[in-house]
């Protein structure tokens, strides 16, 4: 039997094979999106990891020397001789590559030589001309060491590993060594560090690397997308499965009628949208990779350029992405299906069907009035919600709420529009245009999510861009910034700046614990840069004034909002020092809490730090030649100096990429939605021939009803769009003002850009006018026996 | 002897490494080879042998507590090198690992070391006589006069050691045949050492005297295929005399001995005149450990029972053996030191 | 006794009036009954419930002697496969399958499918040249021949006619229904025919009219 009835309600797919592909269609187009953005995630993260954990951050304490400074070889066999178990590391740039020097017989076993295979050969890989080990793409990048190259797909994008011995012969560095690994076990006993290296210090485990940290804010963004668009998707398929269950209610009526059993029924329809659900997610992890795979070049290049973090621009399939997004597929599907498969068993036996109508407006009622639930736990959220949780339901919440508010919104206009219509054939097309919202209703709600999201997304990422170069401008006023290695070279550069330089200014920080969070506390000089250029989010009167003559603190508004900190209380920056806050300054991408102080009081509280790094200001015109001076008479690498101007191009030049990501996305969003509008069209046109033929019949010519076919997906479209723009907005303000703040601690200020939303608005427009372009010419072009049939039918 | 030999045969400190000393299993003709014609000079040959591929100072001390609690300790230094020679910095291919120990009647603490040459984390000079890794060194005026400390995440200690005999040369002056196809070794020791200091434990610090035993030896050549583990005795009977026995155990066992008087006089025993065979067995570390042996040397009326002090002396080190104190009965007393390997 | 109602009735939900008071019948087997009635008088519901498609509120309902009142969905389903055939003035036909499929289906669902016999009934009811065709593609009273070849194919005991004419022209009416009394005769069946034509049921051996919820 389970064969007969199956053969039976699969030969309804075969009968409309249109049906089919938008469930499929649908459910893989929100699968992929959802999985694309989840695999470029993943991507970044397994990278950010394997970086980690080929250094040892995260897990372990290390040593370093004061900013700037490097440690001597000497100094570590001194430490291993004093007891310390340490391991050395050194780290530079060969040609473009991150070059990492270890030693594998001090390492700890599984971070520092863990990214080294089991074939790796310890005599080849300390002995004669030795070992880098990288991944394939890296290794065709570096310079030709003389050393063995090993393919080790392990290893961080963009990083190669090798020996201590030769990483410092290859970067023209002997005896020196960068940070030093300490081990979990230590010796009982053991000399303290300040008695065996003084000018060393020991920082805690960071329980997680800075850069993973820092490009949260960019992968929560993607994941926003994500999460968007597989609601898009989501609502796609509930449109996609609704239909296709409402033109089979018949069927089914008519199975049950002719004694298949319910239950029965009900399971073989449960197993044939399972394995549906299947195909399509299937379908959907493969576009998904392919959108992954076209995207993350630029995504990579981003993080790159932004935070300097490695991600390999080539993606790698990863089962926990595939099985997630197969898992979402089928989710939602079961979301989807679930409630028209219960609509099934409802459904009486012989009952005729409650007229379409009749059924839609009572069900309007409950989702108006669940929308309006959902949107009041949004405002309430918003007002009194507490953490990253809360902004995340909030987000849901105003969303969903969003979305189910569509449909009796636009039912509201619309009868006012038929109100309003004096010639008949307009309050036709107003009551029909009703008539057909609950059929397009979730093509409707999916084309608003879609919309909402990049109008959030794209102020969020606009915003973020005008914030962060208006911030570039404040923090970067200096024209050149120079980092010296000792003492006496960063002597040197004074020697030689200062005859050239307008100002020299030094840049002095010690890493601190600031009411109890990890901070930089920063000297600065009192000099018209800084007074020119910074922008406080709060502060007193005069602050420069007061900050110099050492009055008080400046602290960024991480450290502001993390510790409960507003003007005029106090920091205690040293043992005894504690001093009021004279303002709060916002200090984007930065994961850790700073307090600047005037040079003078840094001096006086922290002696033995001497300046090495040093913000140049000059002539424009002049870097070039600084650049050069420095280099011949202070023995400066060009690494180590840092032009503002290059800098400001490079994070433009970054921004860029982040809008291509964010236009693809946008564009992507738009055009799944678009298809669903298609989808539903096509699937109503059948099913509204009773409802044209009279029309046509009364002298309407086809190609005037498809014109006005044409006309109603705009005109929904185009309300949609409206209704889309305050939801956007709100998004977007969701995003900056909670999210990011429970996120990362500061919150961005929100600009509008209604030049971007206009186009998006277009775009949406043309999308809906594509979708109804088929199903209207199909119309026009329908030969009036098929329009004729429905009154031969009619019963 | 050449048991010792066999540990860096088998020494893995991590996966990787094994890779590097896979090549031991070799002859490799670069390696200088030990000579039947070589004198050995002091205090010069107390220091290393770079060209010879591997060598070690292996010191083991039987010491007693104030309340008469028995404690044994173990300090050994291996040199490794991945070529002959020296080099500068990081370009040495000399390797050097430390293993230490301490075992009470309840507990046994292991601790262990690797390091690169060149950069000086390691290594050994004659005069002033020093051999170190990291923190932990055997180091003093001259190589009768010794200060030995080392330190683990549990344990620690710092003795000092004064010789009170001879050095004494094993086989013929001090080379050491070790098969039927010639294989041998440079081999001698320092047995007579009186060490005094103190011990730090968990439960704190313990002062002790007692007496050490200092075995060195270098040589470039592997032991024999079909040999997969040894069972190795220094004992230390009342009356003052020693006895170094081994048994390599293969398809066919191996032994030697030397007899050692009190006064440093020695005999060298051939193939067949020492035997040992397991009393008790034991599982230690999850295998069975022999952990009571009947040891004979008929030639010198020895037939006695050696009984480890503590049967859990194992070393969880990167290649782990049992290495630990005993204690003899039966024809006479004494106490000794017992390594065994290859009980996988 | 192939049927036998006995004082059924039924109100539906909401209703304010039963649908059927009391209704008592019998049908021997072979025997066939034209039921007629106004619009609303209860016809469908009765033929509803005699088909296991609905449930009634009391009396019994009982099918060669088994009732079917205790029955739960898959026992109404079985009784509905097997021994009770259905015919809808709405055909209901599966749009999705072709003519041959849906002739065979209630057959092959029955676990009782014969390909000669269904083939000796397309032939009869004049559709042996429309059988790769889809529902959509034949006229009204193809259609229902279709229909009717597809309640009979499985030989129930008891076929339940809904005014399987209803939506035919007169003509064309005839000729079915003719078809019909003829190959449910041949088969043995009971047949059950409710209408609202005088003329039909005037051609039945057997009639009875409903009234306000009652038979008379």
């Amino acid at each position: 039997m389970n064969r007969v009835i199956l053969a039976a309600l699969l030969s309804h797919w075969w009968r409309n094979p249109l049906q089919l592909f938008t469930l499929l269609a649908g459910l893989a187009l929100g699968t992929a999106l959802w999985s694309g953005v989840q695999a470029i995630n993943a991507e970044a993260r397994a990278s950010y990891d394997a970086a980690a954990g080929a250094l040892g951050e995260g897990n372990l304490a290390q040593i370093t020397a004061l900013p700037g400074g490097v440690i001597a070889q000497q100094t570590y066999v001194a430490l291993r001789r004093a007891g310390w178990n340490v391991s050395p590391v050194i780290e530079g740039k060969l040609g473009a590559v991150r070059l990492i020097g270890i030693e594998p017989l001090t390492a700890p076993r599984g971070t520092g030589p863990g990214p080294l295979p089991d074939g790796a050969d310890l005599g080849a890989f300390l002995s004669g001309n030795g070992q880098v080990f990288a991944r394939a793409e890296t290794l065709a990048r570096l310079p030709d060491t003389g050393a063995e190259p090993v393919v080790t797909p392990e290893i961080a994008p963009n990083t190669a590993i090798t020996d201590i011995g030769l990483a410092q012969r290859l970067l023209n560095r002997p005896d020196q060594i960068d940070r030093l690994l300490v081990l979990p076990d230590q010796p009982l006993t053991r000399r303290p560090l300040a008695e065996v290296a003084p000018d060393l210090v020991e920082t805690a485990p960071q329980g997680g690397s800075d850069v993973a940290r820092l490009t949260d804010s960019f992968h929560l963004n993607l994941t926003a997308f994500g999460l968007l668009s597989f609601a898009v998707g989501l609502f796609i398929v509930h449109g996609a499965i609704g239909l296709a269950f409402e033109q089979r209610r018949t069927m089914v009526r008519t199975l049950r009628a002719l004694g298949a059993p319910l239950r029965r029924l009900i399971g073989l329809m449960a197993l044939e949208l399972a394995a549906l659900a299947l195909v399509a997610g299937l379908l959907g992890v493969a576009l998904g990779y392919l959108v992954a795979a076209a995207l993350l070049p630029d995504v990579a290049a981003t993080l790159r350029g932004l935070y300097g973090a490695e991600v390999s621009g080539q993606l790698a399939l990863r089962p926990v992405w595939w099985l997630s997004g197969l898992a979402m597929a089928l989710a939602g599907t079961a979301v989807a299906g679930g409630g028209a498969l219960w609509a099934l068993v409802r459904m009486p036996l012989l009952a005729s069907a409650q007229p379409r109508a009749w059924a839609m407006a009572r069900h309007q009622r409950g989702q108006a009035l669940l929308a309006l639930a959902l949107l009041c736990v949004a405002a309430a959220l918003a007002l009194w919600g507490q953490g990253l949780r809360a902004g995340f339901a909030m987000l849901g919440a105003l969303l969903i709420g969003g979305a189910l508010a569509l449909p009796p919104l636009l039912a509201g206009l619309l009868r006012r529009a038929e109100a309003r219509a004096q010639a008949p054939l307009a309050q036709w097309f107003w009551a029909d245009t009703r008539q057909q919202l609950p059929g397009l209703a979730l093509a409707l709600m999916a084309l608003l999510l879609a919309m909402a999201a990049n109008v959030g997304v794209s102020t969020m990422v606009s915003s973020f861009r005008l914030t962060f170069t208006g911030f570039l401008d404040q923090r970067l006023a200096s024209e050149l910034y120079v980092s010296a290695t000792d003492p006496a070279q960063a002597r040197a550069i004074v020697a030689v700046a200062e005859g050239q330089a307008q100002a020299v200014l030094p840049i002095v920080l010690v890493e601190r614990t600031v009411a109890g969070l990890p901070a930089e506390v920063f000297g600065a000089r009192d000099h018209a840069t800084y007074r020119e250029n910074w922008r406080f989010l709060q502060a007193i009167p005069d602050v420069w004034d007061a900050l110099a003559r050492a009055e008080g603190v400046l602290i960024n508004e991480q450290l502001s909002r993390r510790a409960g900190l507003g003007l005029d209380d106090t920091v205690e920056i040293a043992p005894g020092l504690a001093l009021p806050v004279l303002g709060i300054y916002g200090d984007y991408g930065n994961p850790v809490g700073q307090v600047i102080v005037t040079e003078a009081l840094f001096q006086r509280a922290f002696p033995q730090v001497t300046p090495l790094r040093f913000g140049l200001r000059l002539d424009p015109a002049q870097v070039g030649a600084m650049q050069a001076a420095l280099r011949d008479r202070a023995g400066v690498p060009d690494t180590a100096m840092i032009d503002q101007a290059a800098i400001k191009a490079l994070s433009l030049a970054v921004f860029e990429r982040t809008f291509t990501v964010t236009a693809a996305l946008n564009v992507l969003t738009l055009a799944v939605a678009g298809f669903a509008l298609l989808m539903s069209l096509l699937t109503l046109a059948a099913m509204r021939l009773p409802q044209l033929a009279p029309v046509w019949a009364l002298g309407v010519s086809r190609r005037r009803l498809a014109a006005l076919d044409l006309a109603r997906a705009v005109v929904l479209a185009a309300l949609t769009g409206v209704l889309a723009l305050p939801l956007g907005l709100a998004l977007a303000w969701a995003l900056l003002a909670v999210v990011n703040v429970e996120a990362f601690g500061w919150r961005l200020p929100m600009y509008l850009f209604p030049g971007d939303y206009l186009r998006l608005g277009g775009l949406a427009l043309l999308a809906a006018a594509l979708a109804a372009l088929w199903p209207a010419w199909q119309l026009s072009r329908m030969p009036p026996a098929r329009l004729l049939g429905v009154f031969r039918h009619e019963r | 002897m050449n048991a010792r030999l066999l540990i860096l045969l088998l020494w893995l400190p991590v996966q990787a490494l094994a890779q590097g000393f896979a090549g031991l299993g070799s002859e490799d003709d670069s390696f200088a080879r030990p000579s039947r014609d070589t004198v050995l000079q002091f205090p010069a040959d107390h220091g290393a042998h770079p060209a010879f591929r591997i060598e070690w100072w292996y010191l083991t001390a039987n010491l007693t507590g104030p309340d008469g609690t028995p404690y044994g300790l173990q300090w050994t230094l291996f040199r490794s090198a991945l070529a002959p020679g020296d080099g500068p910095g990081w370009a040495s291919p000399q390797l050097w690992m430390g293993h230490a120990a301490v075992t009470t009647p309840q507990a046994h603490f292991v601790a262990e070391r690797l390091a690169r040459g060149g950069i000086g984390q390691a290594g050994v000079t004659a005069t002033p006589f020093a051999a170190w890794i990291d923190d932990w060194q055997m180091a003093g005026p001259d190589f009768d006069t010794l200060r030995l400390a080392a330190s683990g995440p549990d344990f620690a200690y710092d003795v000092a050691l004064v010789a009170t005999g001879p050095l004494v040369l094993h086989g013929q002056q001090g080379y050491s045949v070790k098969s039927a196809a010639g294989q041998a070794s440079h081999y001698y020791s320092q047995p007579f050492y009186q060490v005094s200091g103190s011990l730090t434990l968990p439960e704190g610090p313990v002062a002790v005297t007692g007496t050490a035993w200092l075995d060195r030896e270098w040589s470039s050549q592997p032991l024999a295929q079909d040999q997969r583990g040894w069972d190795w005795f220094s004992l230390s009977f009342d009356s003052g005399d020693k006895l170094m026995g081994f048994v390599l155990r293969g398809e066919r066992n191996f032994t030697a001995a030397t007899w050692i008087t009190a006064d440093g006089q020695t005999t060298a025993y051939p193939d067949g005149a020492f035997a040992a065979e397991p009393l008790a067995r034991q599982t230690v570390s999850g295998r069975e450990v022999p952990v009571e042996w009947r040891v004979r040397l008929p030639g010198r009326g020895i037939d006695v029972t050696v009984k480890a002090l503590n049967p859990q002396a194992w070393m969880a080190t990167s290649v782990p053996y049992w290495e630990g104190p005993v204690t003899i009965s039966g024809s006479s007393g004494g106490v000794g030191y017992l390594e065994m390997t290859g009980y996988d | 006794m192939l049927l036998s109602l006995r004082e059924v009735t039924k109100t539906y939900p909401g209703a304010e009036t039963a649908v059927l008071r009391g209704v008592s019948l019998a049908l021997e087997a072979g025997g066939m009954l034209a039921l007629t009635g106004e619009s609303g008088s209860g016809k469908s519901t009765l033929l509803h419930l005699i088909g296991g498609l609905d449930t009634a509120d009391s009396g019994s309902v009982a099918i060669d002697g088994t009732d079917l009142t205790p029955l739960d969905d898959p026992g109404r389903a079985r009784l509905r496969r097997g021994t009770v055939g259905v015919i809808f003035q709405q055909f209901n036909l599966i749009p999705s399958l072709t003519v041959a499929a849906n002739i065979a289906f209630q057959a092959r669902l029955a676990g009782r499918h014969d390909a000669a016999h269904a083939q000796a009934l397309a032939q009869r009811l004049g559709l042996a040249g429309h059988l790769d065709k889809y529902p959509e593609q034949l006229s009204g009273g193809q259609q229902q021949r279709v229909a009717i070849a597809r309640t009979l194919a499985p030989r129930p005991r008891l076929v339940l006619a809904d005014e399987p004419t209803g939506n035919l022209d007169e003509a064309t009416a005839d000729t079915v229904f003719a078809l019909l009394c003829e190959l449910v005769a041949e088969t043995g069946a009971g047949l059950i025919l409710v209408t609202h034509s005088e003329r039909l049921a005037a051609r039945m051996r057997r009639r009875m009219h409903l009234s306000a919820g009652q038979l008379t």
